[in-house]
Formats: structure tokens, sequence, C-alpha cells
């Protein structure tokens, strides 16, 4: 035994969580996938006197279009999102960012919304969601609200969901005709979370990029959208200069943290190299 | 407090009480005696634990065994008949897919799980799909050879 003893709740239904977080306080955690959370326990990092499990919550799961917004469950695993018919063509950037969070065996079990609520600034889900201008659905005892995506990630592992609170699902624009979405992520071993990694969207024509929208993710507290690197690709055809110019104005939209692997610019210099990429590959449609 | 348990592990129903806190990766091994499916890092890196839950792929060390509850649930144990090996466990015999074998449960489980998802993959789907596993022996070579060569068996 490694965790340290907690009582254990199967939920069925959202009010079950509402009368569990009542009573439990916050001293309950909600267990979706598990695969940052049993590790976490296992070490001891966490230790919560109550799991909730909400793998049989009917509420957070499916995947569904509901006119110009694609509506995915939170208990979403990224397995299903991987095989999505609906989200490959209606969130291109989700679906090829998943084949690059850790390994076949993880994404079996992983969710959509732990990874959300868990908000890794490393992880990849976090930066498709601002980079897709996502509304997080969220639910307590006393109604629903939404959150956007750049109000809902605040830092390290913090979100905009209070204690009680539920992450039942996430809504994304559906991209319009000739939206692009690619990722790229710089990493020691495939599958580790990245050193720096970007999620882009945007629409090519002509050899311009209209809207585009770069999230850093690896950088910072959390995933961070660059404007100003934006702006310098705004006028007319994109030339290696222009490309040149967002790199530099990189340095205006963040000053990377370091961390253990990577000095602050070490980590400026790997997004410069991942923008450069990720530009020509927008204006190529791959 | 114990929690009651059921499930389907290897074709044979499992009934149990666990504490909450029981890993699937010891429920196995230290309730059922299928000591088969090893226990490496304990922190989801080194795939020597890898099973089929409900025929998909999962690292028995970061599953809590209550979240397989009513599940199906397939160790390495499984695979053979009897005496006969399952042409993945033949072909990483026959090819030298293993040296010192601690981490071959892991790795045949995920080569399985390759082969679902590609019946004639190629050595990079291979190479990908080994990712989440580590051979400390750095046998990685041999692995992918009997990895395409236990594909074909299946064919």
């Amino acid at each position: 035994m490694k965790a340290s003893a907690f009582d254990y709740a199967r939920v069925e239904s959202l009010e079950e969580v509402f009368a569990l977080f009542a009573e439990y306080g916050d001293e309950a955690r909600i267990i979706a996938g598990g695969q940052t959370l049993v590790p976490a326990m296992a070490m001891r990092v966490a230790a919560p006197a109550l799991l909730i499990d909400i793998s049989r919550l009917e509420a957070l799961q499916g995947i569904a279009r509901n006119g110009d917004r694609l509506r995915i469950g939170a208990f979403t695993r990224y397995v299903e999102l991987q095989h999505s018919p609906l989200v490959a063509e209606a969130a291109p950037l989700l679906h090829r960012a998943i084949p690059l969070i850790a390994h076949e065996a993880i994404r079996s079990r992983g969710t959509f919304g732990g990874s959300l609520a868990n908000a890794d600034p490393a992880s990849e889900m976090p930066a498709c969601a601002l980079a897709l201008e996502a509304v997080m659905v969220i639910a307590n005892a006393e109604g629903e609200r939404r959150v956007a995506a750049a109000d809902f990630f605040q830092g390290l592992y913090q979100t905009a969901l209070e204690p009680g609170d539920v992450l039942v699902a996430v809504e994304i624009p559906v991209a319009q005709d000739g939206m692009q979405g690619v990722i790229e992520e710089l990493v020691r071993r495939q599958g580790d979370y990245a050193m720096v990694g970007l999620a882009a969207t945007g629409k090519a024509a002509n050899g311009m990029l209209s809207g585009p929208r770069f999230v850093f993710f690896g950088v910072g507290d959390r995933p961070v959208l660059a404007t100003k690197a934006a702006e310098a690709l705004a006028d007319g055809p994109i030339s290696p200069e222009h490309i040149a110019e967002a790199q530099a104005a990189l340095a205006q939209d963040f000053t990377p943290l370091g961390d253990i692997h990577c000095s602050p610019a070490t980590k400026a210099h790997l997004a410069r190299v991942l923008l450069g990429r990720v530009v020509s590959r927008l204006l190529e449609h791959r | 407090m114990a929690h009651a348990l059921s499930m389907i592990v290897n074709g044979r129903e499992v009934n149990a009480h666990v504490e909450a806190r029981t890993l699937l990766v010891d429920f196995l091994r230290d309730h059922l005696g299928l000591t088969g499916t090893h226990v490496g890092c304990d922190t989801s890196q080194c795939g020597a634990c890898v099973v089929q839950i409900n025929g998909l792929s999962v690292k028995a060390c970061t599953v809590l065994a209550m979240q397989a509850d009513g599940a199906d649930v397939t160790t390495i144990e499984g695979l053979a008949e009897g005496e006969t090996l399952h042409p993945m466990q033949q072909a990483f015999q026959d090819h030298h897919g293993l040296q010192c074998g601690f981490c071959t449960p892991g790795m045949v489980m995920s080569a399985l799980d390759i082969v679902r998802r590609h019946p004639d993959p190629s050595e990079a789907q291979i190479r990908d799909g080994l990712k989440g596993n580590f051979c400390r022996c750095t046998g990685y070579g041999s692995i992918v050879e009997a990895v395409q060569a236990g594909a074909k068996a299946m064919r």
C-alpha cells in the first residue's frame, strides 16, 4: 500500500457529488481517469479523505455537436477523443494533440476534463482549450455556470474551480471552413511533458494567416497566449522576415520560467523554434 | 473500509473485498497471485505492469482496483492456451525479444495493443506503440522484430 487510506464512492448523479462535497468539504476529491491523481496519491503528494469516482456519471460523458458548438463531456477519455470523427472535423487541433499525450496505455484511461481541472502548465489540453477559445461548463449545488478558458486557468494547478464544483463539459466553437489546428512540442523523451510546446489555430489563404492564436505551454504557470507574435504576422503575405519578427516579438509576450531541465533562455529559444515550425505548418495546411 | 469488488480476470469471475487504496497491480499480484504483471517504476513510466481492461491496455500501477470493478481484465497469464504459448509470446522467444525478462509481460501486452490497432504494423508504429515500455537491457531491436513476427503470426 502506497497511498494513505481513503474512502471511495462511485456516484451516478451530480446530486450525489454535491451531497458528498457538502459532507466532506475540501477533504473530498474527484477522480476521473486518475492518471495523475493515482501516482500523486501513491507518492502521498495528495491524500484526500474521500475519492469521488465520476466514471459512471452519464452527465459527464459524450461528444455532440450543437450548431456551431462542439460539446465534449468532461469524462471523455483521450482514446475516445482520438477516434471521434466529430472531433477530427470540428476541432482538428484537439485531434492532432492527443497522440502527444503520454502513451497509449495512459490515453486509454486519462480524460479531457481531468487534464483541464488539473491544469498542469506543461500539458497539452489546457493550451488547446485556450487556443480553441473553449468554455468550461461547471456545476455545483447552486446551479451551472460557464467560464472561458482565458479565465479558467489561473496559475500553477490553479483553476476557476471552487470547492464543491464539478467540471461537467467543455464547449468549443466548431472550426469554420479553412480553420486549421497545429501542435508541436519539444520533449526529452517521447510521451513526457513538454519542455516547451505550442498549440495554434489559424486560417491560411494566399500565403497569409488570419486570426492565428498561438498558445505556448511549459513556459509559465499556465498556458500563455502570444498576442504580440500574432500581431507581427498580421500584415500581408508571410515572409521569412515576418516570421523572424514574430519570433522576436515573443520576448514581449512572455519570459519563460526555467525548470530543472531548461533555463529561461533555452526555453525562449525553443519557443522561437516552435513558432517558426508551427507557422510553416499552418501555411502548408498540415 | 473494505469495498466489494467483482471482475473477470483471464476469463474467470473474481469476487473480493479490498481497501479503496489497493492498486489494480497489487490486487492482481497479492490477492490473486498473478505475479506475471510486474511493478517497475510504480508511477506509470516503465510499462512493466501493462494489462488490458475491456480490451484496452492500461498501466495497472496507476489504476485503483475499484476502478476496474465490473471490468474484464486480461493479464499475461491469460494469453497461453495450456502449454501452448500465444503467438506473440512465441515470437518473443523465437526472436530473442527478452534478455532479463522483467519488462517482457508489459512488452507483450503492449504488443497486443499495437496489433489490435495495426494488424500489420510498420516499424515506426511498433516503436511508437512501445513508447511507454522500457527495457533496461536495451534490447529494443529484437523486441521490435518479435512484435513484427508476432503480428504476422496472428494475422
